[in-house]
């Protein structure tokens, strides 16, 4: 059972994600560095498999890799560039060498990324990717055929409460769980009621009672990074009022501030929702902001209170 | 007439649902709406990237085939068993069907075989029934469930 695997099962406190940045040159030194910075702040990282649809180092050679410098990786599997024989391989390669939490995706299009002129392949989609890496780890690839000593896996996929239709996002995290999701990552949001519309859901169709759900907070700098994200990555809308509260916040340190105080918020919000198991977080800062955000907040390895000692303290005094 | 059929299908369906001819028809679970227009061709709901305005992340200007579908089927003309099977976890395709009828599919049982480890079972090396799902649907001798749609 992996570690993520395990702090989810205890459920002590909410566990901490985050996401690894893209790694295109600088030999594995390049992935030492980012895997120093994360480390100590977090339970477990994603490795991305080409993200928006940008080629990077790949998604297995990164987790191996992250793994070896000691942090748990989450590896992303997209639906995107690769058919079913293949991905089954990607997973069960990367499971010789210990990865275990798997993160089924559809991915953004070829459109959103820097080779539009690619072939898409689609040749499952996530919820049915979800259902197969499940089976990978009772024994058995899609055909039926019998694998000796399956690895441990953890399954998880993604979802996004924040995209139509909304009313159906709860009926889709419940197939994923059905199909054998054990977490949902849920996608980068700024609308508060529909996460917590999403959450309540969830726990009444029983969808928590096997899945986790981590929704996503972002750092960001700058009301300019609102606007992108509103504009240009595919599923995520920024309410307008949110994105002139930070442009209206003063000088750039002070817009940088408001932006913070901004995620801040809507992760407090997001723990404080019933059914959600922790948090996962996108920095686009790299200025120290993850960690002063895991202070804040009073989670992760390095920040959360010892439920163990905190529990012992109200009877040991 | 096997030979003809595949066109009048396509003839019918092309016009009304843009069929694509996977040989593996889902429209009925899928509130009518061909899922395989898709442009990711997702059999299972809708991916994350629909726009706020409920548009393809693909193509802008095309709402999401799986907002329509949803609409779609909560319509009172819909039967309320297809509208049970919309939550359906629907199997990969099987691409060997590409281009085939669907209606011959349906009746002799074949767009619904799948994959001995989709229903969870690992396969002995030397079973005595490799692949046992499959055989009685090889030899119809009556319609199956399910005919009507």
């Amino acid at each position: 059972m992996s570690r993520l695997a395990t702090l989810i099962d205890e459920g002590n406190r909410p566990v901490v994600t985050a996401e690894f940045p893209s790694i295109d040159g600088g030999g594995l030194a390049a992935v030492e560095k980012a895997a120093d910075e994360l480390r100590p702040f977090v339970d477990a990282v994603n490795a991305t498999d080409n993200p928006a649809a940008h080629a990077h180092a790949s998604n297995t050679s990164i987790a191996i890799a992250m793994s070896q410098f000691g942090l748990e990786p989450i590896m992303q599997v997209v639906c995107r560039d690769k058919n079913r024989i293949a991905m089954q391989a990607d997973i069960i390669g990367a499971s010789l060498f210990g990865i275990q939490n798997i993160a089924c995706l559809t991915g953004d299009d070829v459109t959103a990324g820097d080779e539009p002129e690619a072939r898409r392949v689609f040749d499952l989609d996530s919820t049915q990717l979800v259902k197969v890496a499940s089976g990978l780890a009772e024994g058995h690839y899609l055909s039926g055929r019998a694998i000796k000593q399956p690895p441990a896996l953890f399954v998880g996929a993604v979802e996004n409460p924040f995209a139509p239709p909304l009313d159906y996002r709860v009926m889709r995290a419940l197939k994923k769980a059905e199909a054998g999701a054990r977490f949902l990552q849920l996608q980068i949001g700024y609308y508060p009621e529909r996460l917590e519309n999403f959450v309540a859901g969830c726990v009444e169709h029983g969808v928590t009672r096997t899945t986790a759900l981590i929704p996503t907070v972002v750092l960001t700098k700058s009301a300019k990074a609102l606007s992108f994200m509103d504009e240009s990555v595919p599923g995520i809308s920024i309410p307008a009022e949110m994105i002139a509260r930070v442009a209206g916040a003063g000088d750039k340190d002070a817009i940088a501030e408001e932006s913070y105080q901004l995620t801040l918020e809507l992760s407090r919000h997001a723990l404080s929702l019933p059914g959600v198991s922790g948090i996962h977080l996108t920095d686009f800062r790299h200025d120290g902001s993850l960690e002063r955000l895991v202070r804040d907040l009073r989670i992760g390895p390095a920040f959360a209170p010892d439920p163990v000692a905190s529990a012992s303290g109200t009877t040991s005094v | 007439m096997p030979k003809l059929l595949p066109l009048l299908e396509h003839a019918v369906k092309k016009p009304v649902w843009d069929c694509r001819m996977c040989g593996q028809c889902v429209l009925h679970s899928t509130g009518m709406t061909c899922p395989m227009t898709c442009p990711k061709t997702l059999r299972n709901g809708p991916c994350g990237g629909v726009r706020e305005d409920g548009h393809c992340e693909v193509k802008p200007e095309m709402r999401c085939i799986w907002v329509k579908a949803e609409e779609r089927s909560h319509s009172p003309l819909n039967p309320h068993h297809w509208e049970e099977e919309f939550n359906e976890l629907r199997p990969p395709v099987d691409n060997r069907l590409q281009g085939t009828s669907s209606w011959i599919n349906l009746i002799n049982g074949r767009d619904r075989r799948t994959p001995a480890g989709w229903d969870g079972a690992a396969r002995e090396r030397h079973s005595a029934v490799p692949g046992a799902s499959m055989v009685e649907v090889d030899e119809p001798t009556t319609l199956p469930e399910g005919f009507h749609s």
